[in-house]
């Protein structure tokens, strides 16, 4: 494997062998690493200084099942600490089969305002090509990723920023291709496509062509793995063929959500929304089914996945109008807006996609807008004017761009739902207390997939706990933390857990396939312990960066103001908070 | 007793024609259970994942009420 460094001050690049010490590390555990030892944590994230770390998992580009995710790490322009964001893409597979351990962005263009792409193909080694993308930007992404198949031809798999990126907004994702080469799967939170802009780099250009695939050391370990883990998700009623995912994408979450009174709803002002069953999975799939004639299951968004929850929203012609739309995405610019109407969220998420934004914290901007009287809750209209007012980059786009703690400020708003400075997602934290200790303590400002405690509190999966309670919560969100960060590792999908928490041979199967990759010998007590290490190297670049422990604090009013339909606060003391990282 | 009802998911189909997320009032017998209740409905027990009574997750073993609002969701996940 290697170490390739792009070097955007004058185009050139480096190939090296891994250095020792990151060669038990991959995924979110290699940027994170790299970004600790190698970024200032004071430095300007959209400076020269910063860096941006790409890297596939332990089992990424292996035959092992839903494991083509790749992490994408810097220091976050939103938060201002550390960030890791991670994305399923065919490109994540092709970067470990070029041997990529990580591929990392530094430098600084002097010249302003042009952008390149790089094309990165396999030559004995991986080679890297400069080429002039000047003439892509300003466009929406849809329009100018079909330039570079034409370029480069079919085989080939693509990164790619937006004009949100462009613009320089801490709301920018880094987008990669779908199984259906749209621009639409993204390593959407935390800023990191402005990071990407300030390097000049539009594109990163991946073929596989010739490339040798991930070394396995233990091709049999690894199988037994595999097998595990395959059974594991064919057998576990949500992420079985025809189960839940694939039924009904994980918009399937906005009833049962909306059911717990646990729905943030026009700007996290109630924990219910009267439209929810309209923007609801469930209705996904019977609108699809009338428009298209027959039942619609979901698809896969990257090689390898037998889960396959990406969904495609179709309008009454039958043409489609985005795919995927997310729970996270469904929610944020429907409930959190006051709006139910399906087909004009469905349009925004697209409009999202084409401009490089980030859904979660575009809907939680406009919803914090709209409560600053910028525009009326619930009317989709002018929320979809918005949107395409950040991807033109207008005054008010630029703020909104900025993000949902900066709309917040300039229309003087209190209620505003972020931790870290990055928008809240889709559980509200007073009606499920594990999920709101996430987001106050986890290294990545408000993030629900840093220790997704959802699982036990609303859906069943590992038992059940009472989301109301915040007995034992502490531990739980800890726990499911250092177990994420070893997941983002691993090169899987985090829906595996779904499967895997409730199945304890496709948990031991995940260890066999990152033991038979990498010769390793690690116990499920060890994998534990290296998610643990990871948290804690994110956490040092924090305090350095001067985001303590002062700053893992839910906003006020969610301590004051009583959620309706259940009238709770967020009633967590500091000592419990300080406790996840305190006894971690 | 009158109670209202919601069936989500893959249980839709136990309550042929209710619109999707909208209550469905039906008459249930006094200090009936959600287990009898899940019974009546035929729906299949491994089926029947997480329930709530007045958005409140509830086990089988729970009595309703007159006017009790109960939603039944299958195994589902996301996020």
């Amino acid at each position: 494997m290697f170490f390739v460094r792009v070097n955007m001050t004058d185009r050139t690049y480096s190939v090296t062998d891994v250095p020792e010490k990151y060669k038990h590390l991959a995924g979110r555990g290699l940027t994170s690493n790299v970004i600790a030892d190698e970024v200032p944590a004071l430095c300007h994230a959209l400076g020269p200084n910063n860096k941006l770390v790409f890297s596939p998992g332990y089992t990424t580009g292996t035959s092992a099942p839903t494991s083509s995710r790749v992490s994408v790490g810097g220091k976050s322009p939103l938060t201002g600490g550390i960030k890791e964001a991670n994305a399923g893409t065919s490109w994540a597979a092709d970067l470990g089969v070029l041997n990529i351990k990580a591929l990392i962005v530094e430098g600084f263009p002097e010249e302003k305002g042009k952008f390149w792409g790089i094309a990165v193909t396999w030559d004995g080694k991986p080679k890297v090509e400069f080429f002039e993308a000047t003439q892509y930007a300003g466009k929406p992404l849809a329009e100018v990723h079909p330039a570079m198949y034409e370029k480069f031809g079919e085989k080939i798999s693509v990164c790619s920023i937006g004009m949100a990126a462009e613009h320089g907004y801490s709301n920018s994702g880094v987008a990669f291709n779908d199984q259906y080469k749209r621009p639409t799967r993204y390593a959407g939170r935390g800023g990191l496509g402005a990071v990407m802009a300030t390097k000049g780099l539009k594109f990163i250009v991946l073929n596989r062509a010739g490339a040798p695939g991930v070394e396995i050391v233990d091709k049999a370990l690894f199988e037994e793995g595999r097998k595990k883990m395959i059974d594991a998700l064919r057998t576990h009623a949500i992420t079985k063929p025809k189960g839940g995912l694939n039924s009904y994408g994980t918009a399937i979450l906005v009833n049962i959500l909306n059911e717990a009174g646990g729905l943030p709803t026009r700007n996290f002002s109630s924990g219910r929304f009267e439209g929810a069953p309209k923007i609801s999975g469930e209705t996904i799939f019977e609108k699809n089914k009338e428009r298209k004639g027959k039942e619609v299951y979901n698809h896969n968004c990257s090689p390898g996945c037998i889960i396959q929850c990406s969904n495609t929203v179709y309008d009454e012609k039958g043409e489609e109008i985005t795919s995927c739309l997310e729970y996270e995405s469904a929610w944020a610019l429907g409930a959190d807006c006051g709006i139910d109407n399906l087909e004009d969220v469905a349009k925004m998420n697209a409009l999202c996609n084409d401009y490089g934004l980030d859904t979660i914290e575009t809907g939680v901007a406009i919803a914090v807008a709209m409560e600053g009287g910028l525009i009326p809750f619930g009317d989709s209209k002018a929320a979809i004017e918005l949107v395409h007012e950040m991807g033109k980059g207008t005054p008010k786009g630029r703020i909104l761009g900025a993000g949902a703690a900066t709309t917040g400020r300039a229309f003087g708003v209190r209620r505003v739902p972020v931790v870290k400075g990055q928008a809240m997602p889709a559980y509200e934290p007073r009606a499920v207390k594990g999920i709101g200790i996430t987001y106050a303590t986890t290294t990545m400002g408000a993030d629900h997939t840093a220790g997704y405690t959802i699982a036990p509190e609303i859906l069943g999966v590992m038992g059940k706990q009472d989301p109301l309670s915040p007995e034992g919560k502490a531990g739980l969100s800890r726990a499911f933390q250092a177990t994420t960060a070893f997941i983002d590792s691993s090169g899987h999908c985090l829906f595996i857990a779904f499967a895997i928490l409730d199945i304890a041979t496709g948990y031991q199967g995940m260890i066999d396939e990152v033991n038979g990759v990498t010769g390793n010998k690690w116990s499920a007590d060890d994998i534990l312990k290296l998610g643990g290490d990871i948290l804690k190297v994110e956490r040092k670049f924090n305090e350095a960066a001067g985001i303590g422990k002062e700053a893992d604090r839910m906003p006020e009013f969610m301590m004051k103001e009583p959620l309706p339909p259940h009238n709770v606060t967020f009633d967590i003391s500091d000592e419990t908070l300080d406790s996840v990282f305190g006894e971690l | 007793m009158k109670i209202k009802l919601k069936l989500f998911a893959n249980l839709r189909q136990y309550l042929p024609g209710a619109p999707i997320g909208e209550a469905v009032e039906i008459d249930v017998p006094e200090q009936y259970t959600l287990g009898e209740l899940a019974a009546q409905l035929k729906l299949p027990p491994d089926e029947v994942k997480i329930c709530f009574v007045n958005g409140i997750i509830c086990e089988l073993e729970k009595i309703l009420i007159e006017g009790d609002e109960v939603g039944i969701f299958p195994p589902i996940g996301g996020g």
